[in-house]
């Protein structure tokens, strides 16, 4: 949405856009590294809070006041 | 060659979302720990206050303010969670995102508008802030210590990440929108039309997902609360500024060869005057 609006403003006609890098190229990574990047937010926003993988609540303790302020609901 | 040129952005996504982490590090410290504090110490006098005489009246209600405070003495201290335990909230969160942003921007780059490197990761982190954080702040804002009632805290997770999903996927939907309309309306206004859809789209969602009406406790200082949200805000706004600039001047750097035969904006500024 903001991207268009600033496209608009900004771009001319003489310039080309850069050339796209290839879907192929970028799937096997966004889901390799999504999926990690999921399980680290999951991690941090979540777990033993609303679900655990582990017991306890020593991972939800440490990261609190992060979870807290990045706007996770944390308990 | 292409893959490799992604594999580059990556590891620079997340080294720019470590160095964004460490800026919203600061940020969270100097002006989130303060209204977290002051939280705790809400929650901690109204404990000391119901312990002894609200036995019998305010069954649920007491116990539900007597966890978090229990929860506190065992594991890790506040100067712990204050300082290490933030910044690894804050530094995983920022590689994290920084490494599916830089995701999002190998798909972005060359398919939304005639855009250098460093604009579209401007763009792309302007994007990121607006779908994962702020839509949803919107709707079911951050919530301080001692506010939530802990026996809707899976309710409450549930909806912020369906929020969170959700508005990403609106953000795509509209971008998508946008660039089939911009041979018809010129891109002016096939952006404006994309941008009026997501907000009316996103103002439905709002009206129709349920609200957190028990997120906050009745009695909460309305300050201390404006104060912790602002600080939310803050650091989340840090978080993707840093990320954006950051992240533009490595992706120039790593799309150097295609950005000067593309053009970069010094270029189109001279051609078009």
């Amino acid at each position: 949405m903001a991207e268009a609006l600033v496209s608009a403003a900004v771009s001319t006609p003489s310039v080309a856009a850069p050339a796209p890098l290839p879907v192929r190229a970028v799937l096997p990574w966004a889901f390799f590294v999504g999926l990690l990047a999921l399980i680290a937010l999951y991690f941090v926003g979540a777990e033993q809070g609303a679900t655990s993988v582990f017991a306890g609540t020593d991972v939800h303790e440490w990261v609190h006041d992060g979870r807290h302020l990045l706007g996770f609901p944390c308990h | 060659m292409h893959a490799s040129a992604v594999r580059s952005l990556l590891v620079r996504g997340m080294l720019a979302g470590l160095i964004a982490g460490l800026f919203a590090f600061a940020v969270a410290y100097a002006v989130g720990e303060p209204p977290v504090n002051g939280a705790i110490a809400v929650e901690e006098a109204k404990a000391a206050a119901e312990a002894p005489a609200g036995h019998g009246s305010h069954a649920g209600h007491g116990g539900a303010v007597a966890e978090p405070a229990a929860e506190e003495e065992e594991g890790v201290s506040r100067s712990t969670q204050s300082t290490f335990g933030l910044a690894t909230g804050v530094l995983v969160y920022g590689v994290a995102l920084g490494g599916i942003a830089s995701l999002a921007f190998s798909f972005a780059l060359g398919r939304i508008g005639r855009f250098s490197p460093r604009a579209t990761a401007a763009l792309t982190a302007a994007a990121a802030f607006t779908t994962v954080y702020l839509v949803p702040f919107l709707k079911y804002p951050a919530t301080p210590p001692a506010v939530g009632n802990p026996d809707t805290i899976g309710k409450r997770t549930t909806l912020f990440f369906l929020m969170i999903l959700l508005s990403v996927l609106l953000g795509i939907a509209a971008l998508i929108a946008g660039r089939r309309l911009a041979p018809r309306l010129g891109n002016w206004n096939a952006t404006l039309a994309a941008g009026a859809g997501f907000v009316a789209v996103t103002a439905v969602a709002f009206a129709v997902l349920p609200d957190n009406e028990d997120s906050v406790a009745a009695g909460f200082p309305a300050g201390l609360l404006w104060d912790f949200r602002l600080a939310s805000l803050a650091i989340q706004a840090v978080l993707w500024a840093v990320f954006g600039i950051a992240f533009g001047v490595f992706a120039q750097k790593v799309l150097a060869p295609r950005a000067d035969t593309a053009g970069p904006e010094i270029h189109a500024g001279a051609a078009a005057g």
